[in-house]
């Protein structure tokens, strides 16, 4: 009955290729020490981009005895999310030398975060749900506090560790339940054991309002969101660039994967659920940045509010819905990056400066870093004709399809609220009077990362359909006709 | 039939209810140590193999405690990393009370 040929491998083999390069990259390591940092973390991008190559060619299937699934679902979140990784590696590369922080064991951490991210992703079985959760929160806690000599870095992944290792156990006992209950962890045979009359176990809805928080904590929504601004600030900042970028993505693929596949039956229990922390994540996301005085705590909140944004088009139970949270989380995506390599240029006299108020003055030291920050801000903040806004336009459009009206109003209102202090970090740069210069010795590769992102969320317009194709391929993959 | 001394499955879901949720209080109620909090999140995690175990053992299937058993394996990975991290920001502070945990707020 196990399928032990080669075949039945196949479609893990981006997964199999990235778990063996981060061996290789751990050996590596060791015998060049920590002076190979760099250099491991540039080989780390080239093993996602050959990833990458691979997962292009991956057949769609299931895989380990159906534990495992292929589809083009899985496949477009891999895309985005091995992207993410790669801009982060490269980050990481150019932060941990200017900050002197060598470590060969990060760029092996990202990989083995990343792979748990993949499987998390392909997950057919709640035992390949807990294995790939665990995989990348394990290797996540430890790049929190990577930078073991500050007080804020360890302190930061202490409080990473405990309230993740929560959030396990939440998930875990959640899994204990729907097994018990339903009678199995397969994915496929719980939402035939559960489409009958036994639809409505009590059992079962307990388990699922348990994964659900648990998966709440890991996207950092309210109110499990409390670690966000912490972590953020405390670690190195191309971690908390990574953070920002990818696992949140990997969770609200897990979430979008369950809801859709494991309970549509479900769904008038987990609507209400997911509505309520929709409409908190927004609120504390909107009013939570506004005193912040920290741009990492400020993206904190931002991110908060975004995953509300995103869980709009989860709540609307729809195809539609999860086209639109695919295409949301893709530019988000895009835009966290460009935002982040600016923060990680704000540094004066070799040091990192953190402030919002240290922008003060951009617009006349260094114009160009200016303007593209504020076309990110302007993007964040959802306005034409940048590509944040068409996120949030088909998020609800997509609520207000599903008949959700009130949903998208309050939406609508909170994003505004949000506007304000992106708005503010604007005025800050271009009104209030100019500060000390940054310094100006920024990386190559980190100037590309930043240009490449701008250039993505303004000629969003013209190209649109690359994302939209892949989406809408996505989101069929999860609702078979 | 079963009687009050009889132990059935509600008694063990009951049992590991009742540790999960005592584990759970353990990290939120513990004001002192931070090796509390690490022993709570074992409870919360070991809670959970007696629940599986327990419906493994009334379906009639093994899924249960082959689940059980990659609980223990990542249960044991993650304190081995939680300790790590606590080394870490014991060498900082000289302190492991949850007091000093604050150097970030707002």
């Amino acid at each position: 009955m196990i399928d032990l040929a080669l075949d039945g491998y196949m479609s893990a083999l981006p997964e199999i290729f990235l778990a063996l390069s981060g061996l290789v990259f751990l050996i590596a390591g060791v015998f060049r020490g920590n002076s190979g940092t760099t250099f491991l973390c540039y080989s780390a991008a080239f093993a996602f981009v050959f990833s990458l190559i691979l997962l292009a060619g991956v057949n769609t299937g299931e895989a380990f005895s159906d534990l495992f699934i292929m589809d083009d679902f899985a496949r477009y979140i891999k895309v985005i999310i091995l992207l993410g990784a790669i801009a982060s590696v490269v980050y990481a590369a150019s932060f941990l030398k200017d900050e002197q922080i060598f470590r060969f064991e990060y760029p092996v951490l990202m990989i083995f975060a990343v792979v748990g991210m993949m499987v998390m992703v392909s997950a057919n079985d709640l035992l390949t749900v807990y294995l790939g959760l665990e995989l990348s929160s394990l290797s996540l806690y430890v790049l929190a506090a990577i930078h073991r000599e500050s007080i804020k870095s360890s302190e930061a992944g202490l409080k990473y560790f405990v309230l993740g290792a929560i959030s396990s156990g939440f998930i875990l006992f959640g899994c204990s339940l729907i097994y018990g209950f339903a009678g199995a962890t397969n994915f496929d045979d719980i939402s035939v054991l559960l489409s009958g009359d036994n639809s409505l176990n009590i059992g079962v809805i307990f388990g699922m309002v348990f994964i659900l928080s648990g998966l709440a904590f890991k996207i950092s929504a309210v109110p499990f969101h409390m670690w966000t601004p912490d972590v953020y600030e405390g670690a190195p900042t191309s971690v908390t660039a990574f953070f920002a970028i990818v696992p949140k993505i990997a969770a609200i693929a897990l979430i979008i994967r369950i809801l859709f596949e494991v309970f549509p039956s479900m769904s008038e229990q987990w609507q209400q659920v997911v509505v309520f922390i929709s409409v908190a994540s927004m609120a504390i996301g909107a009013f939570g940045a506004i005193a912040q005085k920290n741009i990492k705590r400020l993206m904190a909140y931002s991110s908060i509010g975004n995953m509300g944004y995103a869980l709009i088009g989860v709540a609307a139970a729809t195809q539609n819905g999860v086209y639109s949270v695919l295409v949301y989380v893709t530019i988000y995506m895009v835009m966290t990056v460009g935002v982040f390599g600016i923060i990680m240029c704000m540094r004066k006299r070799g040091y990192a400066a953190e402030s919002i108020s240290d922008l003060s003055g951009l617009s006349k030291n260094s114009p160009v870093m200016a303007y593209g920050m504020a076309i990110l801000m302007f993007s964040l903040s959802g306005i034409p004709p940048m590509a944040g806004f068409f996120g949030k336009f088909m998020i609800f459009e997509a609520a207000v399809n599903a008949e959700m009206y009130i949903l998208a109003v309050i939406g609508v209102l909170l994003s505004v609220v949000a506007a304000y202090y992106y708005l503010r970090v604007i005025k800050i740069m271009f009104f209030d009077e100019a500060e000390d210069r940054f310094d100006c010795d920024i990386a190559f590769s980190r100037r590309a990362m930043i240009a490449i992102s701008v250039i993505l969320i303004v000629a969003f317009i013209f190209y649109p359909n690359i994302v939209f194709d892949g989406a809408m391929s996505a989101s069929l993959a999860l609702f078979p006709k | 039939m079963i009687g009050l001394l009889e132990i059935g499955m509600a008694h063990y879901l009951t049992l590991a209810g009742v540790l999960f949720t005592v584990g759970l209080f353990g990290v939120f109620l513990n004001r002192k140590n931070l090796i509390v909090i690490l022993m709570s999140i074992e409870l919360m995690l070991l809670s959970v193999n007696i629940n599986f175990v327990v419906f493994s053992s009334y379906l009639n299937d093994l899924t249960g405690q082959v689940f059980s058993m990659f609980i223990l394996t990542v249960a044991a990975a993650e304190v081995a990393i939680g300790l790590a991290i606590l080394v870490a920001f014991f060498r900082n502070k000289n302190s492991i009370e949850i007091e000093e945990v604050s150097s970030m707020k707002g």
